[in-house]
């Protein structure tokens, strides 16, 4: 294509050699040409080399339910890291369904897809590239630009809800996906992945089975791996240890000493130990508006005195975090939150109590 | 459509003059790169918002993206994530960027620009959600002709920034117009290399704002019917250090006596309406040549970090405000009917009326040599015709506690130079 052209002009022209100007959103139209599902992508059901995968907790976008996968250049593999998300060859490929079930309490009922999101590892770097599913279901096109989806559902409690579901635009991917500076993947980390998923062939931890499979180098066994609270299950972690979870997963891609919002001193990550760096009786530095007249980040045992309930419990654009793909409050999420910060002691201290296995 | 059709044509053509044997690389005298040949061009035709959000996503650097006339009705934020990229309209009354009717969750901004070299020229953007031209972390950004707007009037929910560069090097605004902001219609903040010229803010809580920059110019402005004129702040907990070095000069601060509309908790809010033009904690600051008229609450204030009555958490930050010198300004009415706390509770002492230049006379105690400040870091007041002033000694002020100080009126113990910074020399990355 035009890439093809450009190279073919460099010989062409010697006096001023054309620079090969590819640009990183040169990508496939469609997303069939990724043949990353077989059979029916309704089904999303993974292609032979391609590995589905689940995360302890995920990031809360507007009640969508993830189908989330991984391919590998053949031969290749991830080096494994305790902290930071393992590193990726060039020529991976993530990815992630966005779908809405019709009908939360009855799977059989069965649901609609809207969007799959790519981040390729190319030569330049991370690339996020969103493709959007027609109506048939039967293809998904790339829309650099993103798209608005009106969806509607039956909720968990049997309501009728519906939203404008927004389709971020391939800049706006860059904005949550730069956690440590450049664009690159969030979720495969060790602490997220240290968890069952169930295989065609079996159910197996997802850390043995990359190992197994030959796409993860040096991982632990799972019990020497750290892992993350499931935000939603009671048996994986204490209260502390889950709403730290949750706040990890939603806010400290920007909320980390190297992200986006380093500017602001809090750090989300459900490792620091710090009550202050996590936000007790931590003062806003750019929250202008956000703050709704509190003063601290969070008050113990006053969560509505507390500016971050305050802000993830807001759709208000000048308030709410996450900032980006969000238009509706995870009011299970918050939930959570405000319970954690109502026992919280004076001093902070029963928020320092995480970690999330025994392990870490 | 038509829009189609443009993004396909440069697209082509790009394709086809390379093919063709470099025409645009190897002709075109000015250019330096190849892929640079024609504009992208959009009209505003329904959904055009998303082609051009692509058209910003797949630009090269050099490339101009141009918007026609009429007005584009958007409902997302636009964002630029590519650098040495002109978005071009045809004029700040003709292209107009609309954002009433965007959609919650889609950004916040109007127009989001995170690469440097980058040009933003001839076009409106109007009713942002948040604010309304945010560039940040540039190298390089020029922004010329553009209007930023609210228009349903003066609402505390409306934007907070008009023109907004923030952390960059090397920000020229110029021939803008800032109408409705919130907080700042025209706002840099924690830049180097700053360049504000021929400007116009009105009916914005701040018309124009310098925050914690290292060299700026702002000259040849006019800011009229803002809360507050012009304000050269430096604030405490910001990566970037304290402000220094800025030169305001032969600009027009009139009549700013607009309600001060900003939200409740923000600092903007704290600012008094008619306040002309006004100096925090900023060191190394030369304010002349201006004409500063009708303002109510003051002219000209100069005051510490202190004033604003919070408290100061950052070991590096210094609150005073040094090496201030105000010369050859044109000072008329103003002052008669002081608003805010601070003319509540000054008001009534000094008369009912402040002088054009007020100063809360605080000095940083480890400086003192003698028990005087050594000229470098003195405020000096030369020749500003008939202009009243007062020192009002806020060390020493406490009326609610029945300390009141003597008010010190003789503006001769301030007169004197400071040698004159140094022009602003915008750096080559701007375009």
């Amino acid at each position: 294509m035009i890439v093809t052209a450009v190279l073919t002009v460099a010989v062409g022209c010697a006096e001023r050699p054309v620079p090969p100007a590819r640009s990183p959103y040169d990508a496939p139209q469609r997303l069939s040409e990724f043949a990353l599902f077989e059979g029916d992508p309704r089904r999303q059901r993974a292609a032979r080399d391609v590995v589905p995968y689940d995360v302890n907790t995920p990031l809360f976008s507007d009640y969508t339910t993830k189908y989330r996968f991984v391919r590998l250049p053949p031969g290749s593999a991830a080096t494994y890291h305790s902290d930071e998300t393992f590193e990726f060859p060039v020529g991976t490929v993530l990815v992630k369904t966005f779908a809405y079930w019709l009908d939360r309490r009855d799977a059989i009922a069965g649901e609609r897809l809207i969007e799959t999101r790519i981040l390729m590892h190319r030569p330049q770097g991370w690339v996020g590239l969103p493709y959007v599913w027609n109506d048939e279901q039967t293809e998904a096109y790339l829309a650099l630009g993103g798209d608005v989806r009106p969806v509607q559902w039956i909720h968990d409690d049997g309501s009728h809800r519906a939203n404008d579901y927004i389709i971020p635009n391939a800049n706006q991917c860059k904005g949550c996906h730069r956690e440590r500076g450049p664009v690159a993947p969030i979720g495969p980390k060790a602490r997220q992945l240290n968890r069952p998923y169930a295989y065609p062939d079996g159910t197996q931890n997802q850390l043995t089975y990359w190992a197994n499979a030959g796409i993860l180098e040096d991982a632990p066994l799972p019990d020497s791996a750290p892992r993350l609270a499931q935000w939603d299950a009671p048996r994986s972690g204490s209260t502390a240890e889950r709403a730290r979870a949750w706040l990890e997963a939603n806010c400290a891609h920007c909320h980390n000493p190297a992200g986006p919002a380093s500017n602001t001193g809090l750090d989300l990550f459900a490792a620091q130990s710090n009550p202050r760096a996590f936000g007790v009786y931590r003062s806003p530095v750019a929250a202008g508006i956000g703050t709704g007249g509190r003063k601290f980040d969070i008050v113990p045992g006053k969560p509505d005195d507390s500016i971050l309930l305050h802000r993830i419990a807001s759709t208000d654009p000048q308030v709410m975090m996450p900032e980006l793909g969000k238009r509706l409050v995870h009011q299970e999420g918050v939930q959570l939150v405000r319970r954690w910060i109502s026992e919280m002691d004076a001093n902070g201290s029963r928020a320092t109590r995480v970690g999330g296995s025994a392990a870490r | 459509m038509r829009h189609d059709w443009h993004v396909r044509r440069q697209t082509l053509l790009r394709a086809t003059l390379a093919a063709a044997g470099c025409l645009a690389g190897c002709t075109s005298p000015n250019s330096g790169d190849a892929t640079a040949v024609t504009p992208t061009y959009f009209t505003p035709v329904e959904g055009v918002g998303r082609r051009i959000q692509e058209a910003l996503i797949v630009a090269q650097p050099g490339d101009v993206i141009e918007l026609g006339g009429g007005t584009f009705h958007l409902d997302a934020t636009l964002s630029l994530d590519v650098s040495r990229v002109v978005i071009r309209g045809q004029g700040p009354d003709t292209t107009i960027l609309s954002f009433a009717e965007q959609k919650q969750g889609t950004g916040g901004e109007g127009l989001l620009v995170t690469q440097g070299g980058v040009a933003i020229e001839d076009l409106a953007i109007e009713d942002a959600k948040t604010d309304a031209l945010k560039v940040s972390k540039a190298e390089g950004v020029a922004i010329r002709r553009v209007r930023t707007e609210w228009t349903g009037g003066a609402h505390e929910t409306n934007g907070a920034y008009g023109i907004y560069p923030v952390q960059c090097r090397g920000v020229l605004v110029e021939d803008c117009v800032a109408i409705g902001a919130s907080d700042a219609g025209i706002y840099v903040g924690q830049s180097q290399d700053v360049v504000v010229r021929r400007c116009r803010a009105s009916g914005n809580v701040l018309g124009i704002e310098i925050e914690n920059c290292t060299r700026a110019d702002v000259y040849e402005n006019a800011a009229t019917g803002n809360a507050g004129g012009i304000l050269i702040v430096s604030l405490p907990n910001l990566p970037a250090g304290n402000g220094r070095h800025c030169r305001v000069f032969a600009n027009q601060a009139i009549k700013n006596n607009h309600a001060n509309f900003a939200p409740a908790g923000n600092l903007a809010s704290t600012v008094s309406s008619g306040t002309g033009i006004m100096v925090v904690a900023y060191d190394a600051v030369e304010i002349f040549e201006n004409t500063i008229e009708n303002n109510r609450t003051v002219n000209l204030a100069v005051v510490s970090y202190l004033a604003t009555g919070r408290d100061i958490d950052d070991p590096k930050y210094d609150p005073y405000p040094e090496r201030i010198g105000i010369y050859d300004n044109r000072f008329s009415g103003g002052g008669q009917d002081p608003q805010g706390r601070l003319g509540a509770l000054l008001g009534p002492l000094l008369g009912g009326s402040f002088p054009d230049i007020v100063y809360d006379g605080m000095v940083d105690p480890e400086k003192l040599v003698d028990g005087e400040l050594p000229d470098e870091c003195k405020l000096f007041i030369q020749d500003n015709g008939p202009a009243e002033f007062v020192n009002f000694d806020l060390a020493n002020f406490d009326p609610l506690h029945g300390r009141i100080p003597s008010f010190r009126r003789d503006v001769q113990v301030h007169a004197g130079r400071h040698e004159p910074l140094a022009v602003v020399q915008l750096p080559e990355a701007v375009p």
